[in-house]
């Protein structure tokens, strides 16, 4: 690895051993993947994926007080994915003394120790960070230090900013230096699709069984997709954006994507089309009997798999402004339809700090409230990746949510038709 | 006895007992649990995962072609070290991956913890190790299998 001057002072210890750790850390980290060079982190804003202070995780808050206590500053602010807790969330008293007073006993420590290095703001607790309503949003080209991996595909795919899929702490290191080595995603050829996938379905699928039929496929890959824009358009509007979130997080979470290329939607694939697939690119077809395959091959992991459904969550990733007005008012009129006045299944509805401020007051939120949904800022994850959830049957429409915790996946009308009181 | 040649990503020598996951291995699903009860064996609790599920972790020569699961691996592969609950060594046999890399650098420069760590040993080396085998990690590289 080439270094700077400057670089190399830190690296021999110029500015104290703590500072020399961190650099030391990435330079390693870069040498690992070929990377010759540190370029700098030209994004705004850094995005960290550990946001919960969870008790058993004492040795970050340790490292967190050895970068505090040797004067070390963030260059750049960052936000953090959301928060494990909000009082709001359906609840009980004996999760509500577990999850306080001994799983995320820690939150409020994290947090202070979170803006002493460089908390962007009270509100900057979403992992979809780069909506409009929490200011992280990078422009096409920027090099990022985020972790993530729903945050990175999207900020690669459909930003076009630039961003290895890296973890928890190793962002963190990337923003207090300003600079991260240059590999992977970073790189043009890092950039090149090695697989051709062509989408020969009857209709749009579902965003979340596209991606993880796709994540499943190719894992780290990066994919280049045919024929969606055929059912999505050309154009990069709110409901294109939102499928892509959610499409993109199914990529990252049932397998390993960090970019995908759209023929002729995403920006680099408008800029470049077919130039960006590699000679060597494996194809891979998916037809109605594929998406139908990849559902089928979901495994439920509840204890009784006919268990009456207890909750559900719908927003992992975080819900778009449209998609939560457009879930409260699909939810109100089904059941208006059914004669019903309240959800049959206690429902949460997840979005981004700055969503709920801009729907405060709004039709949207007074439905909400009369039929009993719970609008909230939590991450899903956080709440059901415990021993207390995962024995209680939990439904979503989030194939992330199911990939991680004991949830049991079903599609948009299903999840909606269960909510309103059908079977 | 069967040797196997990859690249050093932490350097070390040990010897211990294989512990093989054909599968990828997922840092936050493995340890998740072990962390909540305080196991002091790190007993895998990844139920998605048959070659690890209910098996100790700690001080194992974990073989696997490389780390899965979400990006709070690394972090997690740290906080398994500082508590001294990390394996023995980590053993790829494809390219390590970037999260698996964070894990095993993080525990290296941030921690006591020693686990020595080789890559690019081969898809042969998966199919050849099978868990309860004798492990050997050599400077540079050199895995003996017995």
């Amino acid at each position: 690895m080439r270094l700077t001057e400057e670089q190399q002072k830190i690296y021999d210890g110029d500015m104290g051993e703590t500072y020399a750790k961190i650099m030391q850390t990435l330079v390693r980290y870069g040498e690992l993947f070929g990377a010759d060079e540190m370029i700098p982190v030209t994004g705004q804003y850094g995005h960290l994926v550990t946001s919960f202070g969870l008790k058993v995780i004492s040795p970050v808050y340790k490292l967190m007080d050895e970068i505090i206590n040797a004067g070390v500053i963030s260059k750049q602010k960052f936000t953090m994915d959301p928060r494990p807790l909000d009082p709001n969330v359906p609840s009980g008293p004996i999760k509500d003394l577990v999850f306080k007073k001994f799983m995320y006993s820690m939150q409020d420590e994290y947090e202070e120790q979170l803006k002493k290095l460089g908390l962007l703001s009270e509100d900057g607790f979403s992992c979809a960070c780069y909506f409009d309503e929490q200011k992280n949003k990078p422009n096409k080209g920027d090099v990022l230090s985020w972790a993530e991996s729903s945050a990175v595909v999207y900020a690669n795919s459909v930003l076009g900013a630039r961003c290895n899929r890296n973890s928890g702490i190793i962002e963190l290191f990337g923003s207090i230096l300003g600079i991260v080595p240059k590999f992977g995603l970073l790189t043009d050829e890092g950039r090149k699709a090695s697989w051709r996938v062509e989408l020969k379905t009857t209709k749009l699928p579902s965003a979340q069984v596209l991606g993880s039929a796709i994540g499943m496929k190719v894992m780290e890959d990066v994919p280049y997709v045919f024929g969606l824009s055929e059912y999505l358009g050309c154009e990069l509007n709110d409901d294109v954006c939102a499928y892509l979130k959610n499409f993109g997080a199914a990529t990252a979470s049932n397998g390993a994507v960090g970019l995908y290329h759209i023929d002729k939607l995403t920006p680099e694939a408008v800029e470049s089309g077919e130039a960006l697939i590699r000679d060597d690119a494996k194809t891979y077809v998916i037809d109605d009997a594929e998406i139908q395959r990849v559902i089928d091959s979901y495994p439920v992991i509840w204890k009784n798999p006919d268990a009456r459904p207890k909750m559900c969550f719908i927003g992992c990733p975080h819900l778009t402004r449209s998609e939560l007005c457009g879930w409260i008012n699909s939810i109100y009129d089904t059941l208006r339809k059914r004669g019903r006045s309240k959800t049959a299944i206690p429902t949460v509805l997840t979005s981004a700090p700055g969503v709920l401020k801009e729907i405060a007051g709004s039709d949207e939120e007074k439905k909400a409230k009369e039929i009993g949904l719970t609008i909230s800022y939590i991450c899903p994850l956080m709440y059901c990746d415990n021993p207390l959830v995962h024995s209680m049957p939990v439904i979503t429409n989030s194939n992330k949510l199911r990939t991680y915790t004991s949830c049991r996946y079903y599609e948009d009308d299903k999840i909606l038709s269960m909510i309103c009181g059908g079977n | 006895m069967k040797e196997f040649k990859g690249r050093v990503v932490v350097p070390g020598e040990v010897t211990a007992t294989a512990l093989v996951s054909h599968d990828g291995f997922n840092t936050l699903a493995s340890y998740q649990t072990s962390f909540l009860t305080g196991d002091k064996k790190a007993t895998c609790s990844d139920q998605n995962n048959p070659d690890l599920y209910k098996k100790p972790m700690a001080g194992a020569a974990l073989c696997l072609p490389q780390t899965i699961g979400s990006t709070t691996g690394g972090m997690i592969l740290y906080t398994a070290s500082d508590y001294g609950r990390q394996p023995a060594c980590m053993l790829f046999s494809k390219p390590i991956d970037s999260i698996g890399a964070a894990g095993v650098l993080l525990s290296d420069i941030w921690t006591d913890a020693k686990m020595p760590t080789v890559d690019c040993l081969g898809d042969d080396f998966l199919e050849y190790v099978k868990t309860g085998m004798k492990i050997t990690v050599r400077e540079g590289g050199t895995v003996e299998v017995e």
